[in-house]
């Protein structure tokens, strides 16, 4: 344990630097909602963690990729590093542009009649950027949720749409994946440590969670948050150590 | 109800006090949680912090811990804290902490209060101690019919009256007219107020006794008297009766101790009814009566040994339907008097009437009539003071060897420290006895206290009542007026302790040690008859039973208001949980013994049961001021 706590890598020199992106975005978003989103969201990077409003996102999709897929349900729990904020938790079901094909896709508490009767994304958009605005986006594996996102609400208002996140997966890949100490045990024939989310969880004795539905999902993902950050981080750590 | 929440929902849904929820309460609950993970050693709640939740343990552990850092419990899966700060004054009075990784759920004061108004049950969970204990207590009371039944719902007719100028003939025609197999004798009042009543006439008479058929055959014909006789010469004076508002059960206990078929039933002093066994018999399911019949038929020691399986059954069945622990240690107790009683009386044909009058006296368990089915037997003999050991010495010794030898096969093991009517040491004139009493009260060193703490609780179960009673008024007279005989007392009350709690599958000690099994006896009734004894000797009290001697010792200020009813509730719900985990015993095919395993513990019983050893824990801390030591007083 103190072994991978010493190793633990220091901020990547890799990591964007996200506020140019964002100052600039305050003046040039377009989009009513974006750019309420946008304003709300202008986080400085040394800000410590504990001082940032937080939202934990999760979507289901119909495949993985964001060209070909579509998004089926978002949900999103707030969170800081206190409290959860279940009671405060939002879903949607949204109908894909495409219809599905029905053989190949099941998705968890969602039925096909509930996505044929789902409204399309452009009309909960503004909902979905004003729970998100002013909170940082906390994600489990951010390439589903950063490209879906900027895939599908370029293709109905011509408007790209990027943000920050903490992945709490990639914190994950920093201590099992990218350390010395994994990288010589993989190489003497160990097997990679898992960092999916249900894993992960269980690393830091967090429950299993039988759903996975997008809002428990989210929710699983804030507490794993609030695990990594008592574990390896500190109430301290600035975001800049830790969004990506 | 939504879909997401189910997790949290199915997971609350299997602890108390959130099982017993309705699902809209439930849905409630889940509606609103809010979530936060603390690391293994976080401060979770910082004494006089406000909070404002009720905190639910999704997974971990949680330590909370006096003011003092003194451990007040131990805290796993499905758990809860927070409640007494949300019920008091939203500050927290014991901090909590948690000793593992652990994700707290938060519900909100708003719904803890709309679940405490909607749900009696919730609330009386998430309230004091006390009021848990008994409400639990109280609705196993209810629960049982035969306990609340009153004995005059029983009364279908008015008993029939003659008066004792009557003949015995006269007598038998009118029993015979009226279809009746006893009737009351009554005679004009005399100086005793106790049986004087006014009859329907409003004429005051005087409550004579009773007459059954038996006695026309024991007292007037076996007895060559003529038919003429008045009723009056014939009729047995001590009458045994009952109070109409006594339970089913308690009339029905009263026969088998008096080993009467009849009992008339008063309001106050005014005959309302004559009950008889069969009536009882007609009303009462279990079997502890034909099991008490039966031993009394039985001809030899080895008849009596074959009921011994039948004793387990009439338990169980007690348990089964609900009987608490009053009514099971009753019959248990009743059944074991049965037992030594017969066995004296087979003795007693074998080797003849006794030389002198003596007393066969029970201590321990049976004398307090709370037997369980794991009962070593602790006896004595007191014999009349003219008793002469040249001469008589052998006959008691023989049968206090039969009794004993006796009680074993019938499976009351012998007693291990040799309190036995067979250690010729208890096996004494009255005088002695006497002598021992004083001598224990007067000089209290630790052998004295053991022999006080066995032998204080006793009675007689077969010959000289009157010799029990005697060394009961000495010890209630003696014992209240020596300071430090109560102070010895008290701390030797405090040597078995109740554990904190359960933590999970193990008991928890209160150093934080964990146990895989706990002695409830031991642990538990033991100590907590041991203190209500040292209240009872203060109190002068004759009663033997801890219920009972709870009752005189409310009539003093010896505990603070209500501590008695809370000492009542906990002794009533070890002493259930013990018997109910025996009754597991023999269900499975084991030996029954005190202990208990947590694991099989349920978690309604867990909580329970540490309420009632933080009330048994209280309870001896406040022993040991109420007798302090007397100071010495000093010698030039």
């Amino acid at each position: 344990m103190i072994l991978m706590r010493r190793s633990l890598p220091k901020a990547s020199s890799k990591r964007p630097d996200w506020l140019p992106y964002l100052t600039a975005r305050v003046d040039d978003a377009r989009h009513a909602g974006l750019q309420r989103y946008y304003s709300r969201s202008l986080f400085a990077p040394e800000t410590p963690i504990a001082n940032i409003p937080m939202v934990a996102l999760d979507m289901e999709t119909t495949g993985l990729d964001e060209r070909r897929h579509a998004i089926v349900s978002i949900g999103l729990v707030p969170f800081d590093m206190q409290r959860i904020r279940l009671a405060e938790r939002r879903y949607w079901v949204v109908k894909p542009p495409r219809p599905l094909n029905r053989d190949s896709v099941t998705f968890h508490h969602i039925t096909h009649s509930e996505i044929a009767d789902a409204p399309d994304l452009r009309e909960i958009l503004d909902e979905l950027l004003d729970a998100l605005a002013g909170r940082l986006i906390v994600v489990h594996y951010r390439n589903i949720e950063r490209h879906f996102l900027n895939t599908a609400v370029n293709a109905r208002i011509g408007e790209e749409f990027k943000f920050p996140v903490i992945d709490t997966m990639e914190l994950e890949a920093r201590l099992h994946r990218r350390t010395y100490l994994s990288r010589l045990k993989r190489r003497l024939g160990g097997k990679p440590v898992s960092i999916r989310l249900h894993n992960s969880r269980g690393r830091y004795g967090l429950p299993a969670y039988q759903s996975h539905h997008a809002v428990i999902d989210s929710l699983a993902t804030a507490e794993l948050l609030q695990a990594q950050v008592a574990r390896h981080y500190s109430l301290e750590t600035p975001l800049a150590d830790i969004w990506i | 109800m939504d879909v997401e929440l189910l997790d949290i929902r199915e997971h609350m849904a299997r602890f108390p006090p959130f099982d017993g929820l309705s699902d809209e309460l439930l849905d409630d609950v889940a509606q609103h949680v809010e979530v936060a993970y603390f690391e293994a050693g976080r401060d979770i709640l910082g004494y006089d912090q406000e909070v404002h939740d009720l905190h639910y343990i999704r997974q971990g552990a949680v330590e909370i811990h006096r003011r003092n850092g003194e451990l007040y419990n131990r805290l796993g899966e499905g758990d809860i804290f927070g409640q007494f700060s949300l019920l008091r004054n939203h500050r927290v009075r014991y901090p909590a902490k948690s000793i593992e990784d652990t994700l707290i759920y938060f519900i909100p004061e708003s719904v803890f209060h709309r679940l405490c108004e909607a749900d009696d049950q919730f609330a009386d969970f998430v309230e004091l101690g006390r009021a848990r204990l008994k409400a639990v207590v109280e609705e196993q009371h209810n629960s049982n019919d035969t306990m609340i039944t009153r004995v005059r719902r029983l009364i279908t007719r008015t008993p029939v009256m003659i008066e004792s100028s009557l003949s015995a003939q006269d007598a038998a025609r009118c029993m015979n007219e009226e279809n009746v197999s006893a009737v009351l004798v009554v005679a004009p009042p005399d100086d005793d107020p106790q049986r004087t009543f006014i009859d329907r006439e409003g004429q005051p008479k005087r409550l004579v006794g009773i007459l059954t058929d038996l006695d026309f055959r024991n007292r007037v014909i076996a007895e060559g008297r003529s038919a003429e006789i008045p009723v009056g010469d014939v009729v047995t004076e001590t009458l045994i009766s009952i109070q109409s508002d006594e339970s089913v059960h308690e009339a029905m206990l009263c026969m088998l101790r008096n080993n009467v078929h009849h009992l008339p039933v008063l309001h106050r002093r005014r005959p309302l009814g004559l009950l008889h066994l069969s009536d009882i018999i007609r009303y009462e399911t279990h079997s502890s009566l034909y099991l008490v019949s039966n031993i009394f038929n039985q001809t030899s020691v080895k008849g009596l040994a074959d009921l011994e399986p039948e004793v387990r059954t009439t338990f169980v069945r007690m348990v089964e339907a609900g009987a608490n622990s009053q009514m099971v240690g009753s019959a248990l107790s009743t059944i074991g008097r049965s037992f030594t009683r017969r066995l004296l009386e087979l003795a007693e044909e074998a080797l003849g009437p006794p030389p002198v009058p003596y007393c066969f006296m029970v201590m321990g368990s049976m004398a307090r009539n709370d037997q369980t089915i794991v009962s070593d037997q602790d006896n004595a003999l007191v014999l009349d003071d003219s008793y002469d050991p040249e001469r008589h010495g052998d006959y008691f010794a023989e049968l206090a060897k039969r009794v004993c030898d006796g009680l074993d096969a019938c499976g009351y093991p012998y007693c291990k420290g040799d309190i036995m009517a067979t250690n010729s040491r208890w096996r004494q004139p009255l005088a002695v006895w006497k002598r021992y009493f004083s001598d224990w009260i007067d000089h209290p060193n630790p052998e004295h206290l053991l022999h006080s703490s066995i032998f204080f609780d006793l009675d007689s179960v077969y010959g000289e009542e009157t010799f029990a009673e005697q060394l009961q008024d000495l010890v209630a007279d003696k014992a209240a007026e020596s300071p430090a005989f109560l102070a010895a007392m008290a701390r030797n009350a405090l040597n078995r302790t109740p554990p904190l709690g359960f933590f999970r599958t193990f008991v928890m000690e209160k150093d934080g040690k964990h146990n895989n099994s706990i002695n409830l006896k031991r642990r538990g009734t033991a100590p907590t008859i041991d203190l209500i004894r040292v209240h009872a000797l203060a109190c002068g009290s004759r009663a033997q039973n801890p219920f009972d001697r709870l009752d005189d010792i409310a009539k003093t200020s010896l505990l603070p208001s209500g501590t008695g009813d809370k000492i009542r509730y906990a002794l009533e719900f070890i002493a259930i949980v013990r018997i109910r985990h025996q009754v597991f015993d023999i269900e499975e095919e084991r030996t029954p013994d005190n202990n208990i395993e947590p694991r099989k513990v349920s978690d309604t019983e867990r909580h329970n049961l540490k309420d009632a050893f933080q009330v048994l824990s209280n309870a001896q801390k406040f022993l040991k001021f109420r007798y302090p030591m007397p100071a010495m007083s000093r010698t030039r």
